[in-house]
């Protein structure tokens, strides 16, 4: 029988490395995943993970067992991600005439026809990630869990450390900031 | 253009497609080698730390003999007091001159 995840950190806890390591096995892909969806190349998002998990190691005496240890390791993670998209903010506006030819398509499409426009959904989800890197940190990480994830308010007031209400009023710019960026391209692309 | 709509479905299409959670070969052992690391101490971290940490009780201090300090009050005739002393001090030096001579 496998031992369970209070066994493991207690072994941890204990100076075990390989309990830590068998805990890292059973979560890694599902921070894998929550890292992908903030970080494109494969070298940062392994360094978001192994980063999530020293961390979990250095802080384990913090965490007292009233949460899964899930919830608490996607806290660490979320939060990391968080840091790693402020470490690499960027401060420019997508242009029409940056998208690629597939893009541009589809916008056609959706123009003439926004019913048309669920084929290449590989297009359109190109484009949503184009803007995501336009928008500001806390927009991208509130519209990612928000509406992409689908998480609750008070999921993601969990999972960011954020209140409820700060959560409300990320979420509101965040939108607002989402459809300025869409404004600019659907301008660029009729001027 | 209907950007509301747009916006609907980009969201939907970004909705569809989960991330891979694929993990690279023997992620877990390159963990578990920087935990096992023995942690050099970051000197400049420690001190910052050390500050940090007496921060709090050096502010509860000053906030503990600021309010002792209102509660006893000043002693009746303090400011003469002060200006007397005061005036001593700037003219000890004239004072103690002339007095050589």
């Amino acid at each position: 029988m496998e031992p369970d995840d209070a066994e493991l950190i207690a072994a941890t806890r204990r100076g075990d490395t390989a309990s830590f390591e068998a805990l890292v096995r059973k979560y890694q892909p599902r921070l894998f995943a929550t890292a992908r969806r903030y970080a494109k190349r494969d070298s940062e998002v392994e360094d978001i993970v192994q980063e999530a998990l020293i961390k979990a190691f250095h802080k384990l005496d913090s965490y007292r067992g009233e949460a899964p240890f899930e919830h608490w390791l996607m806290r660490l993670t979320v939060r990391t991600c968080y840091d790693f998209l402020r470490g690499h903010q960027r401060n420019r506006e997508v242009t029409f005439t940056e998208l690629s030819a597939a893009e541009q398509d589809w916008l056609d499409r959706f123009g003439r026809d926004p019913g048309d426009a669920a084929a290449n959904a590989e297009a359109a989800r190109q484009l949503v990630e184009r803007i995501l890197d336009e928008l500001t940190p806390a927009a991208r990480l509130v519209i990612t869990l928000l509406e992409i994830e689908e998480r609750s308010v008070k999921e993601i007031a969990a999972l960011t450390g954020w209140s409820v209400a700060l959560v409300k009023v990320r979420a509101f710019r965040a939108r607002a900031e989402m459809r300025k960026c869409l404004k600019k391209i659907a301008r660029d692309k009729y001027v | 253009m209907n950007l509301a709509e747009l916006e609907r479905r980009l969201l939907a299409a970004a909705r569809l497609h989960q991330p891979s959670d694929h993990v690279p070969y023997g992620f877990e052992q390159r963990v578990r080698a920087h935990c096992s690391a023995r942690p050099t101490l970051d000197r400049w971290a420690w001190w910052a730390g050390v500050l940090w940490r007496a921060s709090a009780p050096c502010l509860a201090i000053v906030l503990f003999l600021s309010a002792w300090a209102w509660v006893a009050g000043a002693p009746n005739g303090a400011n003469d007091s002060l200006d007397n002393d005061l005036e001593g001090a700037v003219y000890a030096v004239v004072d103690s001159t002339t007095e050589s001579w």
